[in-house]
């Protein structure tokens, strides 16, 4: 294999005042191939990849594009040098077509405005070369996710891009779709394109790339080829040595908590989203949902807790039928959810730490009219003791705390409720290792004291962890059900997706 | 006021002075107009002239209170200025006798049983904002520009166009007393001034102290963690446009005694002077953010600056000038404390 460098990061550090982002790194890119950057949150990845696509500078450190030193101005800079990013939330306009979207900013000008012709004919040949077959005058709001990242990488080779920065790409896409994407991304590296890839789908990763880096507390702590790892290295490189989530806690079952009954749960398209599903749990017992983005995970869980309306089936909270009931009555009787996006759906940013943990349960230090600051403030020291919040105090702003800590947050205000069963959608999404070993951890303590807990995840490890059960979900039905000794191969496997070779 | 609580993230123990002088910009613009006006002009500066200008500035505030309920929830009621004189209209209808066809008399209620009845006319047309927003997602602007369209009409309806001039009652009728809003005084300080007063107390009580108003910021905030948290997210949305409604009737109520007639064209346009006056008080227009402290601060920046300008005697124009440079001014104060304040987690 011939190795050509085109782009290069030498020594490269960036700090925000006392915070070192990044500490040094050394990064090559070769020509035509495809290089994977790994690392936990807040590693330092996208600080680096907005290094190189020239959104902000390095504080010290210098970067080589073919073997000359650059710095770029800014991202059109760096764009015209031939290095694209394409970021994890898609920036296209949905009511615009294909073509005006891929020429954006930059229409093709003829003597009486916009030469849509010369546009169209472009767009066509651009998407010829990437064999998928889009009309340029679709609406961009009509096309598959999928289809729109093609769109994206379209708009980047239309500026001759030489070199390509993913971030996340597939983290919404479905199983077919990321195998067209991962189609297109061959067909580039064999035209000499080099791509970045960053995902945190490791064996999903691992099928596609060239070269493995992993970055990890803004360092990189090991660069290697394809053909010497595997799957434990990356982890292992990722997260250090002591890599452990828990074990499943030894706790005594009790009688069935929350009991779910061929719940269905209909899309407005038509098809069901969660098809008949019925599912026990116990108190005590701490139950894992595994599944693929769309395999009905957030749906089943947001109708159990109330937020969406099921079409038919039933939900029994400690033998008494709740499907009726709102949100707010579910929560009397002890059913929290905690959603899977803290920041849309589990925060209220312009409140305080304190306010927000003490949001779901005002009725316990309401006294008459009025709420008492005293009771308050003890539920709130209470609760941030007990989830091992790092904050200056309950009065410090939500947007103080870290991912990890906000997540406690969410997670604090359901257990103030004092819930008989928490659910909790993707409780380790975009927080790093350490928080989410503590997350398990207090999942584990609720187990042995008698809470149900049912988890959903779409990393096979987490399922491993503290769960006595683990649930595969796949196109909104239990394809399988294991108990805590199984492979993860068995796991991968019963969800639809393809393992890893 | 203690019972109002700031929604701003706590920065820290030292506090600069250009963050001091920008949190508390509203106090201060109002001290530097009253010490501007009181030097330029010898009659500014007297308990009778504030005490006159704040009877004027009780309309505007009434109203404003209930538009910061309204903005909190990230929402906006344009509908209140039609809803005042709805009220007035509909008051002034009662004071000259309701008269039932079929048994063939006329009724003239007493002055307790008006203000009730037109309160409840008030909180009913808020009701129906309310239920257009939260039951049939309609958006805010949009229901409330209709239902301001439809009262207005409503009221010019009901009197034809013209105005109800004699609103003082009868004593043979047993209806006297309804300028007794308008023009007494307790210990000296006008019964409007009071009514404002009272309102934003039980106002700032509501938000700071009670589970509702917890449930208010919670859901201006964000609604949807609201709702997964067990907040009656409709059931709030229905309720501050509902008092929002019945705080436009208490001030059309004010406004008609003041003037001791009620006419359909009053109070055009106030429901903007009752937006800017929330917004010069700091709060947010995407909601969550505010208080009534500073709501009333932004009343009475309006209401002094424009009297001001009356008393040194500056064109009525020049003031509409002044008041949207002010009103331009604080937002973009606003967009300074909370843009550089936020950070994303």
């Amino acid at each position: 294999m011939t190795e050509e460098t085109v782009l290069a990061a030498r020594n490269v550090a960036k700090s925000y005042g006392q915070v070192h982002a990044l500490k040094g790194v050394n990064f090559d890119i070769s020509r035509g191939q495809v290089t994977t950057l790994f690392g936990e949150n807040g590693a330092g990845k996208s600080t680096l990849m907005k290094i190189l696509s020239g959104v902000i500078q390095p504080t010290s450190g210098e970067i080589v594009l073919d073997g000359q030193p650059v710095s770029f101005a800014n991202a059109n800079d760096a764009r015209d040098r031939g290095i694209s990013i394409i970021h994890q939330e898609l920036s296209l306009a949905p009511n615009l077509s294909v073509r005006d979207n891929i020429f954006m900013g930059r229409e093709i000008k003829g003597p009486t405005g916009v030469n849509f012709a010369e546009e169209d004919r472009q767009v066509r040949a651009l998407m010829a070369e990437l064999e998928e077959e889009i009309d340029p005058a679709t609406p961009v709001e009509e096309l598959r996710l999928g289809q729109q990242q093609i769109v994206e990488i379209a708009r980047a080779l239309s500026v001759d891009s030489r070199i390509l920065i993913m971030d996340e790409p597939t983290s919404a896409l479905s199983a077919t779709e990321v195998e067209v994407l991962f189609k297109v991304i061959r067909d580039l590296t064999a035209k000499g394109v080099s791509i970045v890839y960053i995902s945190h789908h490791l064996e999903e990763a691992l099928t596609i790339t060239d070269h493995a880096v992993v970055l990890r507390d803004g360092t990189m702590t090991a660069y290697a080829p394809r053909a010497e790892i595997d799957l434990e290295w990356i982890v292992r490189n990722m997260v250090g040595e002591n890599y452990d989530l828990g074990s499943p806690p030894d706790s005594d079952k009790g009688e069935v908590a929350l009991s779910i009954r061929d719940l269905s749960v209909p899309d407005p398209a038509g098809f069901d989203l969660v098809d008949q599903l019925s599912l026990d749990v116990r108190a005590g017992e701490i139950v894992c949902i595994y599944g693929l983005m769309g395999a009905g995970r957030t749906e089943l869980l947001e109708t159990v807790a109330g937020r969406l309306k099921a079409s038919g089936g039933h939900v029994v909270l400690e033998g008494q039928e709740i499907s009726h009931l709102s949100i707010a009555e579910r929560i009397a009787r002890g059913l929290a959810l905690v959603p899977e996006d803290r920041q849309r759906d589990g925060l209220v940013q312009t409140m305080t730490v304190g306010q927000n943990l003490s949001l779901a349960s005002i009725a316990r230090f309401t006294r008459g009219l009025f709420t008492s600051s005293r009771d308050e403030r003890k539920l709130v020291d209470d609760s941030i003791r007990q989830v091992t919040v790092k904050t200056s105090g309950g009065n410090a702003g939500i947007g103080s705390l870290s991912g990890g800590n906000q997540q406690k947050v969410v997670i604090g205000k359901m257990l103030a409720t004092r819930p008989r069963v928490i659910m909790l959608d993707e409780p380790s999404r975009g927080i790093d290792i350490g928080a989410k070993a503590e997350v398990f951890r207090l999942l584990a303590e609720g187990a042995k004291s008698g809470l149900a807990v049912i988890y959903s995840t779409s990393e096979v490890s987490e399922c491993l962890s503290i769960a006595h059960r683990i649930i595969v979900m796949h196109k909104g039905r239990i394809t399988a059900e294991f108990d805590s000794s199984v492979s993860k191969e068995k796991i991968m496997a019963a969800s639809g997706e393809s393992v890893a070779a | 006021m203690s019972a109002t609580t700031t929604a701003t993230p706590a920065k820290g123990r030292q506090m600069n002075i250009g963050r001091l002088l920008l949190e508390g910009r509203a106090f201060f613009a109002l001290i530097a107009i009253i010490v501007v006006f009181s030097l330029m002009s010898p009659n500014y500066f007297s308990v009778g002239n504030f005490l006159i200008m704040s009877s004027q500035v009780a309309i505007y505030g009434i109203l404003s209170i209930g538009m910061l309920l309204v903005i909190l929830n990230g929402g906006i009621d344009l509908s209140v200025g039609s809803i005042l004189a709805l009220s007035g209209v509909v008051a002034g209808a009662m004071m000259q006798g309701v008269e039932l066809n079929s048994l063939g008399v006329i009724l003239y209620p007493p002055v307790w049983a008006v203000v009730v009845l037109t309160l409840c006319v008030g909180a009913a047309v808020g009701a129906v904002n309310g239920v257009l927003i939260a039951v049939f997602k309609v958006p805010p602007f949009v229901a409330t520009l209709g239902v301001m369209y439809v009262a207005r009409g409503v009221a010019l309806l009901m009197t034809n166009g013209l105005t109800y001039n004699n609103l003082r009652g009868s004593e043979a009728l047993g209806n006297t007393g309804f300028n007794w809003l308008g023009f007494n005084r307790l210990a000296g300080i006008p019964i409007s001034v009071i009514v404002l007063g009272t309102i934003a107390i039980l106002a700032g009580l509501m938000l700071g102290r009670s589970a509702f108003g917890r449930w208010l910021y919670a859901s201006g905030g964000n609604e949807r963690a609201a709702e997964l948290s067990g907040v009656p997210v409709k059931r709030v949305k229905i309720t501050v446009y509902m008092v929002s409604g019945m705080l436009a009737a208490v001030a059309g109520l004010v406004l008609a005694s003041q003037l001791t007639s009620a006419g359909p064209t009053a109070g055009t346009t106030y429901e903007l002077t009752a937006i800017a006056a929330v917004v010069i008080g700091g709060a947010a227009l995407t909601g969550g953010r505010g208080n009534v402290r500073g709501t009333m601060l932004g009343a009475f920046v309006i209401g002094f600056l424009s009297a001001g300008l009356v008393i040194i005697g500056v064109s009525s124009y020049w003031q509409t000038v002044f008041t949207g440079a002010v009103i331009v001014l604080a937002v973009l104060m606003n967009s300074l404390q909370y843009g550089s304040g936020a950070r994303k987690g």
